[in-house]
């Protein structure tokens, strides 16, 4: 069956090849939406065991609200995304370790190395975990420092507790979620520290995973020191930081801990954009996309966390699947890539995607975005060569919540026939 | 009790050097590691730079064994199959004070022999090298000099002693030696004993340690070691460009002063501090520490990018308070390698090659029929060619099952690394034979699947598995099914 699958994508294609490199959420959107919208030539290509991605280990609920419009787990929400995939060719057990600009997707597994031919590639590669080296902890170099997703895996899918009693450095989503899962498996959670004054978390997730199991936020705390005893983590000193993120001598609070979580950051994997040449974002840290969520490189398009990380699955989903009707829609001939022009951030705002508005391109645009900073009372504004064609009003945004904004067609025209585009926060007056 | 001709003392690259070399004799060997690994200390957390040898003062062993180690790489690299690289090295010099200390160090090399010096304006450097700062007025070039992985290179050494006899103890912590006859009885925290006609003192950091753990009566040479702790940053492969040649700041009164360079393997390596410490075992980062590694890196190369960074860790060097290597006969059956700080890692083929056929010839060891003198690495997934790729899995499936992601390293290459004589028992252990979670999400994928595999291997249970031995394990146990 495998060998079968290979050897028909080892062959040329027709011209309306899709390979699509990921079989979590936005791969598997990506797949099922390409069908639908007329793609027969489909391969999945996913390096784990099985189909999902990291929906596989995040056994809690909270999935689908938007896809599905209800409340499932993440094996609940691979399933569906599975079903809606059916019968969809994938591989699993399959590592691509290049692509070249040409788009030859050249493969691993234990059946040999291959080089698939596709006439375009949807990357869904995911993101990777920002580990204590780039956040540079100091202390002893010891067992029982684990990245929040690392010990999700451990304890959802391995079945084994990395630790009794932990600490959480970072307030992203999935230490919050980790801070519960540890205490529902008896484990105790000593407390979540922030360096930020302000979580980069949802609010529903500070609710339900610490508020209501008694732990504690430390906003504007980091941790300063890690000890350890016969090799393993024994205790750990948070320590308050100022208002240049330096923590102020004599805060210090000493912790005994076994086990320290990392919840600082989720960095796009960029590996296979960097082996096809594709321009990357300094800011995301992905890739630079244009409407259609395609890269610098004709054909080569990528969603999902991998593009810039989403706050949710359902988001990185649908993403995909939009990204999937313009997939299907190059390879039926609308190959060129027409002029481009790029969306500058400043004021607060900290990236957009797409970075570039296709001059030709029609119909309503929606654009996703980050703030830098918590402001309140703000408005969301574009401008095209200095006029303001856009706003919108926001209460509160925070750098945790990403922001969606969908502008008319008109609007959308504006920025696209422009010279310069702008988006920034402007304040109430 | 086990007997033996030779008992060393201590598994870093030294250790593992000389025991390679004493296992061509027909003599027992045995190498005592209170680490759970060889490479444990200094030999795992240095800058793995092979130096030209301008830098030890003339007529010191450090400035003979430097050139002669540097001389030898190669050839060890190629015998042993560790990796090595002739990059070259710059010392910057900023302003005239510094340039003049680039003329002693010149004419020191040249005293001690160092190969391929020269001095260079600061627009030649800047040519060689576009990412230097433009506030550097000339450089000592030399071309003689190169990169290793210094832990890879002990292991390589182990691997071939073990292969040819040598028998390895770890989490055999010396505490006492005794003298009994003629021999010497080695004892162990864990209460073992172990027996030999000679002793070899290759302890690092803790060699005075052991010296005053002998209760013979004989008089040891007066030495004590500083612990000096040494910080550095490793960063990403896509920084691995920012420069070809290692970098050095000109010495000053203040210190060595930061390198920055690449590694063999394509990342930057920038560092390290020098802080003398109390805790010989104290191998910890500290935040100062990081500080200046980083303020002393960008002063030779601007463009670094602090973000970069993937990990950071720091080594105990074992500073000698004779400011030279001590080596040689303490007296009849008593053998000190001692106090090898900077450039150790560069000598240790040298002082591994002499100090062995000085015990050899005073001990009338003759040399072993059957020795090898050659030993194979591990074939690495990430560096094959295609062709190579398709015959390796074609051969071994585990080759097309990629386990850490970041440097494309296989099960094979895992499963071989525990295998293998002198095979790796620990999460450490695999990480330094086959680069698994060494790359920019530092083991968050493999991990997981690294320590399943180790246990398979092993045949132990999971929660018994060590990130370095000792009590430094990974998980806790199994989750309560209810």
């Amino acid at each position: 069956m495998r060998t079968d699958i290979i050897k028909a994508f080892s062959s040329p294609s027709d011209g309306g090849r899709l390979v699509i490199v990921g079989g979590g959420p936005a791969g598997l959107a990506a797949a099922a939406k390409a069908r639908e919208s007329g793609v027969k030539d489909i391969l999945v290509l996913e390096r784990d065991a099985r189909l999902g991605g990291i929906l596989n280990q995040c056994v809690h609920s909270g999935f689908g609200l938007h896809m599905f419009g209800e409340e499932l787990t993440g094996p609940e929400y691979a399933s569906r995304l599975e079903k809606m995939a059916d019968g969809i060719d994938y591989l699993t057990n399959t590592t691509v370790l290049n692509i070249t600009p040409s788009l030859e997707v050249e493969c691993v597994s234990r059946e040999g190395i291959f080089t698939i031919k596709a006439d375009a590639v949807v990357l869904a590669c995911g993101c990777r975990e920002r580990p204590r080296g780039a956040i540079g902890i100091p202390g002893a170099r010891c067992s029982g420092v684990y990245t929040a997703g690392t010990a999700q895996k451990l304890i959802n899918i391995n079945g084994v507790m990395p630790g009794k009693k932990f600490f959480i450095l970072g307030s992203g989503d999935i230490g919050l979620i980790m801070a519960r899962r540890a205490v529902l498996q008896g484990g105790e959670v000593l407390g979540v520290a922030e360096i930020m004054p302000y979580s980069s978390g949802l609010k529903r997730n500070i609710a339900q995973c610490l508020d209501d199991y008694a732990v504690p936020l430390m906003l504007s705390h980091t941790v300063t020191d890690i000890r350890e005893k016969y090799g393993r983590l024994c205790g750990i000193t948070v320590s308050r930081v100022d208002e240049k993120l330096s923590p102020v001598p004599g805060t210090e609070r000493d912790f005994e801990c076994d086990t320290l979580l990392l919840s600082v950051g989720l960095i796009p994997e960029t590996e296979l954009l960097r082996s096809a040449g594709a321009e990357l974002d300094k800011v995301t840290g992905g890739a630079v996309a244009d409407e259609r969520m395609m890269t610098s490189v004709d054909g080569l398009f990528c969603v999902g966390n991998m593009l810039h990380v989403h706050d949710l699955a359902d988001y990185a989903c649908k993403e995909a699947e939009e990204c999937a009707v313009f997939a299907a829609q190059y390879l039926s001939g609308e190959k060129k890539r027409g002029k481009t022009v790029r969306v500058n951030c400043s004021g607060g705002v900290r990236y957009t995607v797409p970075q570039l508005l296709l001059k030709d391109f029609e119909g309503a645009l929606s654009l996703k975005l980050r703030v830098g900073n918590v402001a309140k009372n703000v408005y969301i504004a574009a401008y095209a060569d200095g006029e303001e064609v856009y706003s919108a009003f926001r209460r509160v945004v925070a750098p945790g919540e990403m922001e969606y904004l969908t502008l008319s067609k008109e609007k959308a025209e504006k920025l696209r026939k422009a010279e310069r585009v702008e988006v920034k926060l402007k304040e109430k007056r | 009790m086990k007997d033996f001709d030779v008992i060393i003392i201590g598994g870093g690259v030294i250790g593992c050097a000389l025991a390679s070399r004493l296992s061509s004799y027909t003599c027992g060997v045995a190498v005592l590691e209170r680490a759970n690994d060889v490479a444990c200390g200094a030999s795992k957390a240095n800058s793995g730079i092979v130096h030209g040898g301008f830098d030890a003062k003339e007529g010191s062993l450090k400035a003979k064994f430097n050139v002669l180690g540097c001389a030898m790489m190669e050839q060890e690299a190629k015998r042993l199959d560790f990796p090595y690289r002739r990059n070259g090295s710059m010392v910057l010099a900023f302003g005239k004070d510094e340039e003049s200390t680039l003329h002693s160090l010149y004419e020191r090399g040249v005293k001690n022999r160092a190969q391929g010096l020269g001095i260079i304006s600061g627009d030649e450097a800047r040519s060689l090298e576009p990412g230097i700062s433009a506030e550097v007025t000339a450089a000592l070039r030399c071309t003689s000099s190169g990169i290793t992985s210094p832990y890879e290179m002990a292991v390589a050494y182990g691997e071939n002693a073990a292969q040819n006899g040598a028998e390895f103890y770890f989490n055999a912590c010396v505490t006492s030696i005794e003298r009994k006859d003629k021999k010497f009885v080695v004892i162990t925290e864990n209460r073992e004993k172990y027996i030999a006609r000679a002793v070899v003192n290759c302890a690092g950091v803790h060699a005075d340690d052991i010296c005053r753990a002998y209760k013979g009566s004989e008089k040891m040479p007066e030495f004590t070691i500083t612990p000096r702790r040494g910080e550095y940053i490793l960063m990403d492969k896509t920084e691995g460009g920012r420069t070809s040649a290692t970098l050095f700041h000109t010495p000053t009164a203040l210190g060595k002063g930061i390198l920055v360079t690449p590694t063999v393997h394509g990342n930057l390596l920038i560092g390290p501090t020098a802080d003398d410490i109390e805790d010989k075992e104290s191998a910890v980062t500290t935040s100062s520490g990081g500080q200046r590694v980083l303020a002393g890196a960008k002063k030779s190369v601007p463009d670094i990018i602090p973000k970069t960074a993937i990990t950071r860790f720091s080594g105990v060097r074992a500073h000698p308070s004779t400011d030279d290597f001590i080596i040689g006969w303490a007296f009849d059956g008593w053998y000190n390698i001692a106090g090898i700080e900077s450039p150790g890692l560069t000598c240790a083929p040298a002082i591994g090659k002499e100090a062995a056929e000085q015990i050899a010839k005073d001990m009338n060891f003759s040399p072993k029929e059957g020795y090898i003198a050659e030993r194979k690495g591990i074939r690495a997934f990430a560096a094959m060619s295609r062709e190579e790729r398709e015959r390796a899995i074609a051969q071994d499936p585990q080759y097309g099952s990629i386990v850490c992601r970041c440097e494309q390293v296989t099960e094979a290459e895992i499963v071989q690394s525990i295998r293998r004589p002198l095979g790796a028992r620990d999460m450490d252990g695999v990480k330094r034979r086959t680069r698994a979670g060494m790359g920019r999400c530092q083991s968050g994928f493999c991990m997981p699947k690294v320590a399943e595999i180790l246990a398979r291997e092993l045949g132990r249970d999971v929660n018994q598995i060590t990130k370095f031995g000792k009590g430094s394990y990974m998980t806790e146990g199994y989750i309560d099914e209810d």
